[in-house]
């Protein structure tokens, strides 16, 4: 039913998370933003905890489980609430938890009883983006090449998340050249692999807690057995197709993030206005508000309007909903919104909006990220685009 | 329940409107607005639906059926989807019918009900804008003092839907200090209906400024009786309607838009295929459910009992904010075509300026 108070099963896992967030995160943010490419020892608090599980696998034909209890919600809706917690604490440190890295969902959706014994426990990173390939993934040049019993990896990898912490890399390379994105699958790749090395880490604009890193892979040799999915080249490419779909559930995570982040932003200006003696009550008139008590208001309108789209995604996805479009529109919105809300609470608090003695210049930083990675709000226009007007890829480019 | 489909129930009350928006409203939204008028017999087609009497007891006429705001937010959005005038107009008798039976005193319930629930539409109105820069809906300049068993009106209002035919007028005025609704009968002295007002858009729906001079009113005739109403709840609930409004006019406006792009051929290609243009659609698209969202989780909010005030603002400065840009966007993508009346592009854009605005209009 079109009902959106929400349920006292979300609110319980709020709260919940947002003390995690509030004694875990916060206290630890601005030391790592500084202590860059230094791993947070405190995030070993959340080790062994799993956090990229997977439902029992399903037989064919079997329906998926809808949440039955009106009071309960589902994983999906579960999950974007706990990141805009998290990320509420901070970004970069959520990025960097134990065991919880994009390569983790992927072996947690794909791989075999067998991989997920080798892999399961390990801190999986994603290596997709080369420098010549990004938002067009289909383009990647790493190549993988059968050899007896071992896959012969080589190319180069950049912008890899957790790249020095990480056990293990899920890297995507194409076993046929010719055959496009029908060629493209996925191998875990081990540290301590030879040939895969580890060549620097970046310095970015902010999710500096976060390691970012370029790795090389250099007639690199791992087992037959560590190919996730299908090794068969098929004439079309539904197997791209199903690894794309995999963003339909991770883009309302980062438009979660972006909600989260954005929400400190305000939570921290509104701190600082009531100091001042300015009171947000939602009762005047915006026309006789002050300029910034308006913009405030502004700014948090676009984040609930940020969230509910983000929550409709994850809902839909938790319905078994096919939410291409609301998953795209979602991170749209929430990447281009919580760049502009974090920019504007800067703004309206003036020198706090400067200093590094406050978060908010960090956390303006921190946000413009979630506009670029798992798709840029050009990819997601893009996307939307074609969904809502029907047209092809070739008709929309 | 937590969701975001619409139920049986709200698909069927949405289809039941649809149809009446495809068959009277969107094929003669231009002429009523050309005109300037909505012929009497396409309010009774909308009235014969029902909403407005819907959450009203069987024993004052009405249906009996649970109250939903977030029903009531559905239809507006439908209606607004065809017409914003048409909106306007066809849902006004529950600006008067939802107050009264949510607010009212029995004997209120009793006398004015049954005549409000009839079988033909019935044009109640309520009066809450005022003609000046600082009006604020929660701050009012119009007063109300009690004076020797009756109260005594004064202050100025502007855009009162049909305030010239309504037989009763819901007055915003505050008493020591504190706003409050009184029901105002046509013909009371001192009430005084000025000319139908020009304004930028809804030319279809007619509206007037009132002014009132010492106007006295029976006490019983102030809502809620001796103890008042909760007149928060009446404006939070303005608002999210005027959201739900917002978003029906945006949608229309962003569907026109995505129609146009594929069949307007120039440089030997839809203008769809541009970015220029597709990014707009696609902002339109997903801005126009952010519209809708945010009014449902208002309509919500109120739907569950709790205060709304936080909710019911947000929805509606954002709802003004960006039907305004929506539209704008709407027009842009037809060209010149967008500016020529022939297309109902112009008119939502004019529509679209009182979102931010207009307070008490329409309610969920």
């Amino acid at each position: 039913m079109a009902f959106l108070e929400p349920p006292p099963d979300l609110i319980k896992v709020r709260e919940g998370m947002h003390n995690v967030s509030a004694s875990m995160l916060r206290p630890i943010a601005r030391k790592y933003d500084e202590a860059e490419h230094a791993y947070p020892n405190e995030l070993d608090a959340f080790r062994g905890i799993q956090v990229m599980g997977r439902a029992k696998k399903k037989k064919d034909g079997e329906k998926k489980d809808k949440p039955k209890d009106p009071g309960k919600i589902g994983q999906n809706l579960g999950t974007v609430v706990t990141v805009e917690e998290m990320c509420w604490g901070d970004c970069g440190l959520m990025l960097s938890i134990p065991n919880a890295g994009l390569g983790n969902a992927a072996i947690a959706a794909v791989a075999t009883d067998e991989q997920l014994e080798r892999f399961g426990k390990k801190w999986a990173a994603m290596a997709i983006t080369e420098a010549e390939s990004g938002s067009d993934a289909g383009s990647i040049s790493t190549t993988a090449d059968l050899d007896g019993d071992s896959w012969v990896l080589n190319g180069e990898k950049i912008f890899v998340t957790c790249a020095d912490r990480c056990d293990c890399v899920v890297v995507w390379a194409t076993v046929d050249k010719e055959a496009g994105k029908a060629g493209i699958k996925s191998f875990v790749v081990e540290k301590g692999t030879p040939g895969f090395t580890l060549d620097h880490l970046e310095h970015k604009l902010g999710i500096r807690a976060s390691d970012t890193g370029t790795f090389v892979l250099n007639n690199c040799r791992i087992p037959k057995e560590n190919i996730l999915g299908s090794p068969e080249v098929k004439q079309t490419t539904e197997g791209f197709k199903g690894v794309m779909k995999t963003f339909d559930n991770t883009r309302p995570m980062v438009a979660a993030m972006a909600v989260g982040v954005a929400r400190a932003s305000l939570d921290l200006t509104r701190e600082k206005l009531e100091q001042a003696g300015e009171k947000l009550d939602y009762t005047k008139s915006p026309n006789n508000c002050s300029a910034r008590q308006k913009d405030y208001y502004m700014a948090e309108a676009t984040l609930e309007a940020m969230r509910l789209l983000t929550w409709r995604a994850a809902w839909m996805a938790d319905n078994s909903d096919f939410n291409n479009l609301e998953a795209s529109m979602s991170k749209a919105k929430a990447g281009r919104g919580g760049t502009l809300i974090t920019q504007k609470c800067a703004e309206i608090l003036g020198p706090l909006g400067i200093t590094t003695k406050e978060l908010a210049e960090k956390w303006m930083r921190d946000s413009k990220i979630l506009d670029i990675f798992e798709g840029t709000g050009q990819i997601q226009h893009l996307i939307i685009a074609r969904n809502v007007l029907k047209l092809s890829r070739s008709q929309l480019q | 329940m937590f969701g975001f489909s619409l139920t049986k129930e709200q698909k069927m009350v949405k289809a039941s409107f649809a149809e009446v928006v495809r068959d009277i409203v969107a094929p003669n939204a231009h002429d009523m607005d050309e005109n300037r008028e909505i012929p009497a017999d396409y309010l009774e087609k909308a009235w014969e639906l029902g909403a407005c009497v819907a959450a009203v007891p069987g024993e004052f006429g009405g249906d009996g059926m649970e109250y939903s705001p977030m029903l009531n937010a559905i239809v507006l959005e439908e209606l607004a989807a065809g017409d914003m005038a048409f909106a306007v107009a066809a849902m006004l008798p529950s600006i008067f019918i939802n107050p009264i039976l949510e607010m009212g005193t029995d004997s209120q319930k009793k006398k004015y009900l049954p005549a409000s629930c009839g079988e033909k539409y019935q044009p109640s109105t309520a009066a809450v804008c005022e003609p000046r820069l600082d009006f604020d809906a929660m701050s009012l300049a119009a007063t109300a003092t009690k004076k020797n068993g009756s109260y005594i009106l004064n202050g100025a209002k502007c855009f009162v839907p049909k305030a010239a035919s309504a037989p009763n007028i819901l007055v915003a005025a505050q008493l020591d200090g504190k706003p409050q609704l009184f029901i105002v009968k046509a013909g009371t002295p001192g009430l005084e209906v000025g000319q139908r007002e020009k304004n930028i858009g809804l030319y279809a729906l007619d509206t007037h400024e009132i002014t009132l001079k010492d106007c006295q009113i029976p006490a019983e005739d102030r809502l809620g009786g001796e103890e008042g109403c909760d007149y928060a709840r009446f404006i939070q609930k303005g608002r999210a309607a005027v959201a739900a409004l917002a978003a029906g006019e945006c949608r229309a406006s962003f569907e026109q838009a995505r129609d146009y792009a594929k069949k307007r051929v120039q440089f030997g290609e839809p203008i769809a295929y541009r970015q220029s243009v597709a990014f707009m659609i696609a902002e339109m698209a997903y801005e126009v459910d952010c519209i809708r969202l945010l009014a449902w989780k208002a309509a919500s909010a109120l739907e569950a009992g709790r205060d709304a005030t936080r909710d019911a603002y947000l929805a509606k400065i954002y709802a003004g904010e960006t039907a305004m840009k929506v539209c704008d966007y709407g027009v842009q993508v037809l060209g010149g075509h967008g500016y020529i009346r022939d297309y109902p592009q112009e008119r939502r854009y004019r529509n679209a300026r009182g979102v931010a605005t207009w307070e008490g209009i329409a309610t969920v």
